[in-house]
């Protein structure tokens, strides 16, 4: 008797603080955000430093309306429904023919222990199929076909899951990153999207790190094409941190400790950024 | 012949004073220009500078007003400067002395001119 209820409470234990740390980190967060902006709720956080910016705001929405990178999202419609070398295409290798699921990932491969891109997920259909892989976040190769990809779960909330102690480990190595101060001007991505959210820099105003990973691609000043991971290189190359190679380990958990704070809210890709 | 005298003997004093005139003149246009520059000061990314025609400044940090009141010795705004992290780990503010982001005449044009606000 006494057994069972020790192994019970051990069971109660495991199961009640599998996902704590992640979910506390997340929460922990949103409260912060609260906190500093009453005003912002949380479907808000999507649209990034715009909601904090109503000017900015609509100037977005009436730029929305009739989007000048209309042409990019044709090739990349093109590109997705090309036939690889085997004569399969990119639907056939994907979960759910490629239909909202961008919102799963990254994920925590168990058996490869290690974090699984979208990105990744694509070349390894391409590799499979007879085709090269394409280097990460290319905007004329990659990056183009992720803005049909991506599209294809508009609508789909996040859903990042961390379970089991690989996936924790990932986590937490991402969110190492994150915080962790570093190059010369000794600024962590929380310096700026945790700790000075509505703060100007000149005249940028900080975003906030929950909802950034919803609506990749962007398309800065309206026709530069930007992926998730070519933008955490920029933003370290601006701070004055030495970039890894898009699609870096490092990267990838950074990507999925950073994506699993979007949770709940909904994505959409392809959008206007300055 | 008098004004020529009056020349004479003031043109000296107006050649040993013109270097300096100029060379504090260069050492505040210095010390203006990092604060305002984005290449390497670039205080007003995070700073706001009421007057003086600065356009686009920050807000992450406070405004440089009123410094001879807030450091009424100049070393101590100087030591911020250069690790504002020393006083106050959790400061947002780069070490600027610290990391080689400007060199310690840079640093020293920079106090001279914030200082001076």
């Amino acid at each position: 008797m006494r057994m069972i209820v020790v192994a019970l409470a051990c069971f109660i234990v495991i199961t009640g603080t599998a996902n704590a740390g992640p979910e506390q980190d997340r929460v922990k967060l949103l409260s912060l955000y609260k906190r500093q902006h009453p005003d912002i709720k949380f479907e808000q956080y999507a649209d990034g430093a715009l909601a904090l910016d109503p000017d900015s705001l609509a100037q977005f929405r009436s730029i929305m309306e009739f989007p000048p990178f209309a042409g990019e999202l044709e090739k990349g419609e093109k590109l997705w429904k090309a036939p690889l070398r085997s004569g399969k295409t990119y639907a056939d290798c994907l979960p759910n023919g490629g239909r909202m699921i961008a919102g799963n990932y990254p994920l925590f491969d168990n058996t490869r222990s290690k974090v699984v891109t979208l990105e990744d997920v694509i070349n390894d259909c391409r590799v499979a199929n007879g085709e090269e892989a394409y280097a990460p976040g290319d905007p004329k190769t990659m990056g183009v076909l992720m803005t049909h990809v991506r599209a294809l779960s508009d609508g789909m909330k996040m859903n990042i899951k961390v379970e089991g102690e690989g996936a924790l480990k990932a986590f937490e190595e991402g969110k190492k990153t994150f915080y962790a101060r570093a190059g010369q001007l000794n600024f962590s991505c929380a310096s700026c999207h945790v700790d000075n959210v509505g703060n100007r820099m000149r005249a940028e105003v900080l975003s906030f790190a929950v909802g950034q990973a919803t609506h990749w691609p962007v398309f800065r000043g309206g026709d530069q094409l930007v992926t998730l991971q070519k933008r955490y290189a920029d933003c370290h190359l601006y701070m004055r941190h030495v970039p890894d190679a898009l699609g870096s380990e490092r990267y990838n958990n950074l990507e999925y400790f950073h994506s699993y704070l979007s949770n709940g809210l909904t994505l959409r890709a392809n959008v206007f950024r300055r | 012949m008098r004004i020529l005298n009056i020349v004479m003997y003031c043109l000296p004093v107006f050649i040993f004073c013109m270097p300096v005139h100029a060379q504090q003149a260069a050492k505040e246009a210095t010390g203006k220009a990092l604060v305002f520059g984005q290449a390497k000061g670039n205080c007003l990314a995070c700073h706001g500078l009421p007057g003086l025609g600065a356009e686009l400044t920050g807000n992450a940090g406070p405004p440089l007003i009123a410094m001879q009141a807030r450091f009424p010795d100049k070393s101590v705004l100087r030591a911020k400067i250069w690790d504002a992290t020393a006083t106050n780990p959790a400061s947002f503010m780069p070490p600027f002395g610290k990391h080689g982001i400007l060199d310690e005449g840079e640093i020293d044009q920079v106090v001279e001119f914030i200082h001076g606000l």
